[in-house]
């Protein structure tokens, strides 16, 4: 759950009170074109970025646990992994050593066996690959392995940051496609920050459109999405 | 190999060291190996920091000269035992490398080098203001008349310098395989992924500048002795940092053998012409060989001896 989140870079407000609520089980989407604030958000929950006001919480079987001030390594061993916006790969460790480092969340040492097993029968291409450098897959691979280091740490939530980036649209399908698997078989609450309204509704339950740093509108069903006027206007052009 | 095979290896070496001191006479090998030997040790160092964390420290001599003055130090001050010597300098050392981590970290790429470059240049200028330890005249350490076990002063610390040079390249193998190792590796290859996927990047940096640090400080604590008259500028010459960095360069800084072999060929290479041409070749000697690899095989010995494996084996 976040509250009134403001945050910025400098002189730069880009965050002006954003309040959202993810619930157990769900997928959310955030939505919202370039520069409004979607990366800020999911950074400021990962403790990359700080956050000049407000409450980042996470509620677990009734335990509260506030996000803000704590170190990233903190928050991935609460049980978040982020997926970060363009991949963020190590390009020039294989694709078994970046798997590895998803893992290094000390929880996650002890399934590293279990976890890589998993992803490489999940994701087969990354299996071919094992061997080579992550920089040298293709941009569909390498979200695939940004996807899959993620869920080398064992998480509980997964945040995704774009993960539409620089594909072409069969290669996005496959992905957005991957990651409600993931969901599925992992019971994973995932909140995805996503500009391609089409593909994030086909696995959101329901999103919030962010625009410059705020929550323009919350919209409890894809559909409410659909229908309202922003989206109208941004993504399907109307 | 695995690692009890080295441990015997390690041990075999350190007895072969101690047989070869009953057997050779003439010093002069023992001057010229603890000098390679010295530099396994600053380039093990270095490769922890700059090789496994990308982070180019252009300030080996101030951690050098660090644990060298540390001991000069200790030796006027109380006639401190040779043990305390190594492990004060270790310290004293390892600690400077904490507080610069903790000053200059935040910096990358080659401002991170520059800060390290000052913190030389600062360094020297304090020693050379400080009267206790000789100023820029610098100060005489006197050997003990007597080592146990050893015929002299310079067997001994050549015995002494084939440990350290062993522990050094134990803990660089160590990290290597740890965690801690991948986390550097992580940090040197994406930082701010790294950071995302949970590694606690600035408490590995820093575990990376102490330790790197400590073993830099460790191989200088016996300078003072090997010696006898010891001066800022020998101290914090150039030579270290350039060495130090070059070594690993040229073996391979993805592996602790890459420093070993670095500074085996490099310092050797430096022995011999000291010898036949002259000491002032040196540094021509590595700036010409640096660019040579930089160039040609910037993955360095280790790199061209795997991709030859490699093919070997396709």
């Amino acid at each position: 759950m976040v509250r009134d989140v403001e945050a910025g870079y400098g002189a730069v407000r880009v965050l002006h009170g954003v309040s959202m609520e993810v619930n157990e089980g769900e997928t959310v989407a955030l939505l919202g074109t370039n520069g409004n604030g979607k990366s800020t958000l999911l950074k400021c929950i990962m403790g990359i970025v700080r956050p000049d006001a407000g409450e980042i919480v996470l509620e677990e079987d009734g335990r509260r646990t506030s996000l803000v001030g704590r170190s990233p390594e903190e928050i991935v061993g609460l049980g978040i992994a982020l997926v970060p916006e363009g991949r963020r790969l190590f390009p020039k460790l294989t694709v078994e050593e970046n798997l590895l480092l998803g893992a290094y969340r000390r929880e996650a040492r002890a399934e590293i066996a279990g976890n890589l097993r998993f992803c490489l029968d999940a994701f087969p291409v990354l299996g071919e690959r094992r061997r080579q450098l992550a920089g040298s897959l293709s941009g569909g691979e390498q979200q695939m392995l940004a996807l899959a280091r993620a869920v080398m740490s064992s998480p509980r939530i997964l945040l995704v940051d774009e993960p539409s980036v620089g594909l072409a649209p069969i290669l996005v399908s496959r992905v957005i496609a991957k990651i409600r698997e993931l969901k599925e078989s992992h019971h994973l609450t995932v909140l995805m920050a996503e500009q391609n309204f089409n593909q994030a509704t086909k696995i959101a339950d329901r999103g919030y459109i962010i625009v410059h740093g705020q929550i323009e509108f919350e919209g409890h069903s894809t559909r409410e999405l659909a229908e309202h006027e922003l989206v109208k206007k941004y993504y399907l052009g109307v | 190999m695995s690692g009890r095979v080295l441990l015997a290896v390690a041990v075999a070496l350190v007895l072969a060291a101690v047989a070869l001191t009953r057997v050779l006479e003439n010093q002069y090998y023992y001057f010229a190996t603890y000098v390679i030997l010295q530099y396994v040790v600053l380039a093990t160092a270095w490769n922890i920091l700059g090789g496994y964390t990308g982070y180019v420290n252009f300030g080996s001599a101030a951690f050098f000269a660090t644990g060298a003055y540390t001991a000069a130090v200790l030796i006027k001050a109380v006639a401190a035992p040779f043990p305390v010597l190594l492990v004060a300098g270790g310290l004293v050392a390892g600690l400077l490398g904490l507080g610069i981590g903790y000053l200059t970290l935040r910096l990358r790429g080659v401002f991170f080098a520059i800060a390290t470059l000052a913190l030389a240049v600062v360094l020297q200028t304090l020693v050379v203001n400080w009267g206790y330890v000789g100023g820029s005249r610098g100060i005489y350490t006197l050997r003990p008349a007597r080592v146990p076990f050893f015929d002299n002063y310079v067997e001994f610390l050549f015995v002494v310098m084939v440990v350290l040079a062993l522990g050094a390249l134990a803990t660089a193998r160590w990290i290597e395989r740890s965690w801690i190792g991948r986390g550097l590796v992580a940090i040197r290859d994406n930082e701010e992924a790294a950071e995302c996927m949970g590694v606690p990047t600035l408490r590995l940096k820093l575990v990376a500048t102490t330790v790197s640090g400590a073993l830099m400080g460790v191989a200088g604590a016996p300078f003072p002795y090997y010696l006898t008259y010891m001066e800022p500028t020998s101290a914090f010459n150039l030579d270290y940092a350039i060495n130090s960095l070059a070594m690993p360069m040229i073996g391979g800084t993805t592996t602790w053998v890459g420093p070993l072999v670095g500074a085996v060929l490099l310092g050797a290479a430096q022995q011999v012409a000291t010898v036949t041409i002259s000491s002032a070749l040196n540094l021509l000697i590595v700036g010409l060989v640096v660019v040579a690899f930089v160039i040609l095989a910037p993955e360095g010995i280790v790199g061209l001896f795997r991709r030859w494996r490699a093919r070997a084996r396709a």
